[in-house]
């Protein structure tokens, strides 16, 4: 048996373990959730030195779970899953890296950080329809309790708004697939098995199931305008939830568009794809320009992200080899960048300061309390800006030639976007780190307010370096993801997506 | 393919030094200094080497470095070496170290400085040398960041609004040039230069664009032109400068407007024209207006200031723009019969000089502003200053031959330039040159009065106190320049020498796909 599966049952044990630790103390749950996090990534990137890309899922355990209606306990992966695994480690890993100051019940809450977790690396590793919506129901409900309970602003009208939203629209996926199983006299649950089932469904049935699915994942993607849920959901979260819930729990909607959605219905997606590109670049500009407007730092990162996720849909929209790739690649992007905002912002600035406010924060001269922060969100902040070397570059890039050679004026409007992204990420930089006024000549002058921050701990710089590291080198070289990514677009499934339906 | 990755270690020596002085925070000012110097100085020690080997008969690119890189994009680490990279190498070696060096009084924390320095330093270094999309936008990108830093946190008091203008303006530009390659990538599937100059020149590329249909194919022209126009600028794209250079601190002006702005115009001579010959000559009637704007206007405003070191700002509008005058005029003339290929190559060869004259001349000018804020206080008004010269003799004598350097005086290097390109647009575009005259009026005006005002008559102003002549650092600064300034003058063969070939074969290419 192959290891991937393992990171399921690690996380779900660690939870278990970090549980039964944090009653004997705090110190003891972090360690074990980093142990644990830590021990599942590198099975993951055990597994991809492993991996030999190819086009096919590859079966990793295949079970029948319930007979009777054809589910199968079917756990396998391709380039693309495996990307997001990895992802998925690392992303958790440093979660929990700056987690490190939650004393109050911590061992609940790396239980339930575990449990999302494992619940992420259930959905990228199914390859059942139903087994695919159980681990998505598994990393949601964590998330609810992770917000109400060690949130911040509004925590219970954010944890609340985006545990509603979230079930609405796995209700919606779920209807859908139901409807296909019912209506189509299907079989079995399995991806290829779907699609076969649905395309003997009437168009209009197509249509709208394919809707349903469709717009029922895209939900978690943030896609506008059902993306009013990111933003509040991510400035309640604690950070280390954030990160995830951005990094992450976002890419569970898109990876479900990808893997569940399109291929489900040649004709539906048709009928929709001009629909879907439209929203996508309208949310790439429309939420650029929220984030320029926003005072609440966090808010700036939470609707940068919907913006950023704003390019996997058009990718996804794109419905070509260049958009696909794209979209998987800033998939990835996004978790390790949006991660690395959300720690500067969440963990780094808000617990110290406890202020997020861009008008607070601009009267403290932060750049010399916090020089480390500072640094890290110049970096994280040019990475997201989509200025090359940083991995947001060849994803987008990727994005736009798959845009433009389906419609060039999706790729003229989503380049806005690029330079909408640059506004508010400059401006979240000059008001949060420089807009105090400069120094008095020779530094540390006695005019200098009597400021004291604790310090950047060891915890927050080996997770900030870890992040960036991984932003960087697939930044420079995307080549590691994109040899997983582009074999797996060769799969029967996608390759009849990209065709528009023609084997 | 040479041995020694000599152009890939001309590109990351700075990044290297920089990387250096990151690593070694307790470094005191002194060796922060003296290491950022070294490595400021690498650039020049492997140009002039490059100067000795390169093989000027040649008009191909030369020590040309080749790998794999991004198999997906077919995105190739590719660098080259041609005449123009040459003189562009060149004059960021020349004046990379004179710009630190001119630094060093101002700065109290030069390590910090030093450091964002060295890294946009590299990042121009790599403009001028890579010859695929993909790494060429890192470098061309990247070299924003360290330019914003060193506005914003040494900058003057308003470098918040003029340092997120300037990166606005030009990642605005950039996004439009990228969406340009996006269309480019897509009809050709490649970023290659050497492979995309090919193909706009055999007209593959105008064939496989005009398939997109309706307003696309000049939509992404126009993509391409607004990132270097923006960078140039070109009027009226600009707005952003003035500011920018206004508020940078001294050695971060002189080396904006000696270097970073020539990515603009390398950009237009590198890339555009060759990929767009078709497209450029269609609107060549429209951007030569534009151009003789920026030369008009630019002077026009320039006389208008009284802030000194905006002047000089407008000046470099004014200097630039006759770059595009002249690549826009040949463009206009091209697929004409005749073919004015002697004109051309006069318009082309001005453009280099004055590429590199500018850089000389706009950074001494810098320089001495410069030097008059910090002698008085941080006043650089038109009026604040009055009989420096019975002041400070010396220093009135370098800062006067820059002056006229600028001006364009024959015996000065500025002169030979400014009088190619006028003979070029003759033969192509002879309208042009009586408006652009007026442009040369102008600056002589702005250029005299500013002499007038601030050097002759009786010592006022914060001339009027203790005002010291030029000291060690001002010589090591100003001298070099000036000498320059001499030497081209009389020879300027020793220019254009490196790209006479390559000039002679541009001009060849006049005829249309």
């Amino acid at each position: 048996m192959s290891l991937l599966p393992w990171t399921i049952f690690v996380s779900l044990a660690g939870a278990l373990l970090a549980w039964a630790a944090g009653r004997r103390s705090a110190r003891a749950a972090r360690w074990t959730a980093l142990v644990v996090t830590a021990g599942a990534w590198a099975l993951t990137l055990l597994a991809a030195t492993r991996f030999v890309p190819g086009p096919r899922l590859q079966t990793l355990v295949d079970l029948p779970w319930i007979p009777a209606m054809g589910i199968r306990c079917h756990l396998a992966v391709d380039g693309i899953s495996l990307t997001l695994l990895v992802l998925t480690g690392l992303a958790a890993t440093a979660a929990v890296l700056f987690s490190w100051n939650i004393r109050e019940r911590a061992g609940e809450f790396f239980a339930l950080l575990l449990t999302l977790v494992a619940g992420v690396y259930g959905v990228f590793l199914s390859a059942d329809a139903l087994l695919f919506f159980v681990f998505y129901e598994i990393a949601i409900v964590p998330k609810y309790f992770l917000i109400a309970t060690w949130g911040s602003t509004n925590r219970e009208y954010g944890a609340m708004k985006l545990a509603l939203y979230s079930f609405a629209g796995s209700a919606m996926v779920l209807a859908g697939l139901l409807w296909v199983y019912a209506g189509g006299d299907g079989h079995g649950f399995g991806f290829a098995e779907l699609a076969q089932t649905a395309a003997g469904l009437p168009r209009h049935q197509q249509i709208f199931v394919f809707a349903l699915v469709f717009f029922g994942f895209a939900t978690l993607a943030g896609i506008f305008p059902l993306h009013t849920w990111a933003p509040t959901g991510h400035v309640a979260a604690p950070t280390g939830a954030s990160m995830l819930l951005a990094g992450v729990v976002m890419k569970l909607g898109a990876y479900g568009c990808l893997r569940v959605a399109l291929p489900l219905s040649a004709v539906g997606f048709a009928f929709w794809q001009p629909t879907i590109a439209w929203l996508a670049v309208i949310g790439i500009v429309y939420a650029g320009l929220v984030a320029l407007m926003q005072d609440d730092l966090k808010f700036v990162i939470g609707y940068s992200s919907v913006s950023h996720m704003g390019f996997v849909l058009l990718g996804l929209a794109a419905a070509n080899a260049q958009g696909f790739s794209g979209a998987v690649l800033q998939m990835f992007s996004h978790g390790v960048i949006a991660g690395l905002l959300f720690a500067v912002v969440g963990r780094m600035i808000y617990d110290r300061t406890h202020t997020r406010r861009l008008s607070d924060l601009r009267a403290l001269p932060l750049r010399r309390l916090l020089p480390f922060a500072a640094a890290v969100f110049v970096i994280a902040g040019i990475a997201s800006m989509g200025l090359p070397g940083f991995s947001g570059f060849p994803a987008e890039l990727t994005i736009l030639i798959g845009a433009w050679k389906a419609a060039p004026v999706w790729a003229a409007i989503a380049a806005l976007g690029v330079l909408v992204a640059a506004a508010f990420t400059l401006r979240a930089i000059q008001l949060a780190f420089f807009g105090s006024a400069p120094a008095p000549a020779g530094g540390t002058g006695a005019g200098a307010p009597a400021i004291h921050l604790e310090p950047i701990t060891l915890a927050e710089k080996a997770g900030a370096l870890l992040l960036i590291g991984a932003t960087v080198l697939i930044g420079l070289k995307p080549d590691l993801l994109l040899d997983w990514i582009n074999p797996a677009l060769q799969s029967p499934l996608l390759q009849s997506v990209m065709k528009g339906g023609r084997p | 393919m040479s041995a020694v990755p000599v152009l890939s270690l001309l590109i990351f020596a700075p990044w290297l030094g920089a990387a250096l002085l990151a690593g070694c925070p307790q470094l005191g000012p002194r060796s922060s200094r003296a290491l950022a110097f070294a490595f400021s100085l690498t650039t020049l020690a492997v140009a002039l080497w490059l100067l000795g080997s390169f093989d000027r008969a040649s008009t191909g690119y030369q020590f040309v470095e080749r790998h794999d890189w991004i198999a997906a994009l077919h995105a190739h680490y590719h660098l080259g070496l041609d005449g123009f990279s040459l003189l562009l190498v060149l004059l960021v070696g020349i004046l990379a170290p004179l710009s630190l060096l001119a630094s060093w009084r101002q700065i109290p924390d030069p390590r910090f400085f030093s450091l964002l320095f060295l890294l946009l330093q590299g990042a121009t270094l790599g403009v001028f040398l890579a010859l695929d999309f993909f790494h060429w936008f890192i470098f061309w990108e990247l070299s924003l960041v360290p330019a914003y830093f060193l506005i914003r946190l040494w900058g003057g008091a308003g470098s918040a609004g003029a340092a997120y203008q300037f990166v606005i303006y030009t990642v605005g530009g950039s996004a439009f040039l990228l969406l340009g390659f996006v269309a480019i990538f897509a009809a050709t599937g490649t970023f290659d230069f050497v492979e995309l100059a090919r193909l706009g020149a055999d007209g593959t590329l105008a064939a496989r664009l005009a398939g997109l249909g309706g307003f696309w194919p000049q939509a992404v022209f126009l993509g391409v032109l607004l990132g270097f126009a923006v960078k140039v600028p070109l009027f009226p794209f600009h707005t952003w400068l003035p500011p920018a250079y206004a508020e940078a601190p001294t050695g971060v002006s002189m080396f904006l407007t000696g270097a970073m702005s020539k990515m603009g115009v390398y950009g237009f001579l590198r890339l555009l024209w060759p990929l767009f010959p078709g497209p450029l000559h269609a609107a060549a009637g429209p951007l030569l207006a534009l151009a003789l704007g920026g030369v008009v206007l630019g002077a026009f405003s320039a006389m208008r200031q009284t802030d000194l070191k905006r002047m000089i700002a407008y000046s470099s509008i004014n200097h630039l723009s006759y770059c595009l005058l002249a690549l826009f005029a040949v463009s206009a003339a091209s697929g004409r019969s005749p073919p004015a290929g002697e004109a051309a190559a006069a318009a082309f060869s001005g453009t280099l000089l004055q590429v590199f004259n500018h850089g000389i001349s706009a950074a001494a000018l810098f320089y001495g502003v410069g030097l008059l804020e910090a002698r008085a206080g941080g006043r650089r008004g038109l009026g604040d200053f009055g009989g420096v010269r019975a002041a400070a003799p010396v220093f009135a004598g370098l800062f006067g031959i820059a002056m006229f350097s600028s001006l364009g005086l024959p015996g000065l290097n500025g002169f030979v330039g400014e009088f190619l390109i006028f003979r070029g647009v003759w033969g192509l575009q002879a309208w042009a040159v009586p408006v652009a005259c007026l442009g040369l009026f102008a600056t002589a005006y702005f250029l005299l009065t500013f002499w007038q005002r601030v050097f002759h008559g009786p010592r006022a102003g914060a001339a009027a106190g203790d005002f010291p002549d030029v000291s060690g650092v001002d010589f090591a600064v100003l001298v070099p320049l000036v000498a320059l300034m001499f030497l081209l003058g009389v020879l300027p063969q020793l220019l254009t020498g490196l790209f006479n070939p390559l000039i002679t074969q541009w001009a060849g290419h006049l005829s249309l796909p």
